[in-house]
């Protein structure tokens, strides 16, 4: 069978790909919304934190001898409150000051946590192994579908959307919604603001480290895995518009699958297209497709 | 007339950075009072309000709440004390619907408002719980911002100008329901510019000038004193 001149499991094997990678990108892009809605600050850290996931996974294996699934609930706890500490200890010291400085400080923090594991572990990847109840996978007819990147997708979509309800649907939310635009107001009505800008943070970094929980079967773990994707990740938020939501969401799966088709029509620029559709937007729309100018 | 001050201010002084905006403001509140700030543009009004609620870079003196001392606390302590504050910008949220600005403001204690009771003093509310907060208008949105305090059980309202830039049927509807909340008991701090107004609602007015409280007027003499009044607010 094809498609356009295309055998149909390329096709639909490249736009896999492509919603595999979209899935990472939307819950890293996700997370960086969160935490530059609330805390005004481009998180930099959030690649090591990424990769931190991915290495909290091996670790609990290798020493503990705790598995895919604990670890999924785990490591984002684990790395949040690492995640939680830089805050009270580093950022929170920053915020009276300009954006720079907290810029400056997560980039400074991810080149020293990369090093540190680099020096430890080297490059060339550490295999981590699928979980058993996901190993194999369907043939669809028109694809093969390995159960484990279904797992993937699936989950990210979940936890995207779960993310959206809870910031836009629900009471917490609204505080968060709130403190964003005034934070002074929302603690005169009685709101430890301060308390949630930690936990939110935190929040922001257990959904890096989900990830990286998630990508370490596919991905092997890495140290330097955090820092290619992360480049990428902000390309898509600065496509999708800073602090947006289900911007940041919808934009990474479709940057994703966009990426995947460019794979199969005209794989030569597959590795820039999203840098590629970065500067139209910027030229077009420079706060981003779903970003407001603040 | 009820005695013992709820709210007491003495050498109040604050600053925003480095400029020193109060210079030892003083007065006190009594329980059950609507008691109004006056004076020109910039004399420390809104840094007063600010000052009592914690939201000022810098305070000193001493702000007595119900026999708790507030000055060292943070804002959200001295909310969850009872104290409620409505800016005068009005701070409606953008990104909440009125109904998810009416329910922000979390109950610190019992004897708020129930919601339906603030219906009752702002139907209009009730009609746009699913609009956008800033949709509303100028004076819908000054009764969201109210109503929306009157929910937590604060007993002490600071309310920063109610009436600014509102049609004079609004100014009177709220100056209606300040009547109402001093007859159930509410104890209010009011700033206001418009004096005519403040002259229908309060009990005593306290005269500002340049961060520091320069003079005191019971309503009752308000009127033999229109002159000088006039003199403090430049009219
Ligand atoms: N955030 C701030 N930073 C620095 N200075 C400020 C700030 N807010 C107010 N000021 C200054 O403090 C002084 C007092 O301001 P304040 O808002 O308390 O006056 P006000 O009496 O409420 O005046 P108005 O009637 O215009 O509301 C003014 O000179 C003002 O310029
Ligand atoms: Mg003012």
């Amino acid at each position: 069978m094809e498609i356009f001149g295309i055998p149909t499991q390329a096709l639909f094997g490249q736009l896999l790909i492509g919603l595999i990678n979209g899935s990472f990108y939307a819950l890293l892009s996700l997370g960086l919304a969160v935490i530059f809605g609330l805390l005004n600050i481009i998180n930099f850290t959030h690649g090591a934190q990424y990769m931190m996931g991915a290495f909290c996974a091996y670790f609990l294996l290798t020493k503990l001898g705790i598995g895919y699934w604990w670890a999924l609930a785990v490591t984002p706890l684990a790395v949040g409150i690492i995640g939680m500490v830089i805050e009270r200890l580093m950022l929170a010291r920053l915020y009276k000051l300009d954006h720079l400085y907290g810029l400056l400080l997560t980039f400074g923090l991810a080149l020293i946590i990369q090093g540190l594991f680099r020096n430890e572990y080297g490059t060339s990847g550490i295999p981590y192994a699928l979980p058993q109840e996901l190993a194999g996978g369907h043939n669809l007819g028109f694809m093969f579908l390995p159960n484990y990147r279904a797992w993937v997708i699936l989950a990210s979509i979940v936890v995207c959307l779960a993310t959206w309800f809870m910031i836009e649907k629900t009471r917490l939310g609204a505080y968060l919604r709130a403190a964003t635009e005034n934070p002074q107001l929302v603690q005169a009505f009685g709101i430890n603001v301060p308390r949630m800008i930690t936990l939110t943070y935190g929040f922001g970094v257990a959904l890096a480290a989900f990830a990286g929980v998630m990508a370490a079967p596919i991905y092997q773990v890495n140290p330097l895995m955090g820092a290619d994707l992360i480049i990428v990740v902000f390309a898509v938020v600065v496509i999708g518009g800073m602090g947006s939501i289900m911007g940041s969401i919808v934009t990474g799966f479709a940057l994703g699958l966009i990426e995947g088709l460019t794979k199969v029509f005209y794989p030569e620029a597959s590795n820039t297209v999203i840098f590629i559709i970065m500067a139209i937007v910027l030229m077009i729309k420079p706060a981003g497709l779903f970003g407001t100018q603040r | 007339m009820p005695e013992t001050a709820l709210l007491s201010v003495a050498d109040l002084n604050a600053w925003y950075g480095e400029s020193h905006i109060l210079h030892g403001a003083q007065f006190e509140v009594r329980r059950g009072e609507v008691v109004t700030l006056l004076g020109r543009n910039g004399v420390g009004k809104t840094t007063t309000l600010k000052a009592i609620m914690g939201m000022v870079a810098r305070r000193e003196g001493s702000i007595r709440f119900d026999g708790t001392q507030l000055v060292a606390l943070p804002s959200d302590r001295i909310a969850r004390l009872g104290v409620a504050f409505c800016p005068e910008e009005r701070g409606i949220f953008a990104s909440l619907d009125v109904r998810e600005n009416l329910l922000l403001p979390p109950v610190v204690r019992a004897g708020g408002l129930s919601l339906a009771q603030v219906f009752d003093l702002f139907p209009n509310l009730k009609e746009r719980l699913a609009s956008q907060g800033t949709k509303l208008s100028g004076g819908e949105q000054q009764m969201l911002a109210i109503g929306r305090i009157l929910r937590t059980g604060a007993r002490l309202l600071l309310l920063d100008e109610p009436t600014e830039g509102l049609a004079p049927v609004i100014v009177q509807q709220i100056g209606r329901t300040i009547s109402r909340l001093k007859a159930e008991g509410f104890t209010i701090l009011l700033v206001e510019q418009n004096f005519r107004f403040a002259s229908r609602v309060a009990d005593r007015h306290y005269v500002m000038e340049s961060g520091r409280v320069v003079d005191m007027i019971p309503n009752s003499e308000l009127e033999s004193n229109l002159e000088k009044v006039h003199e403090y607010l430049g009219v």
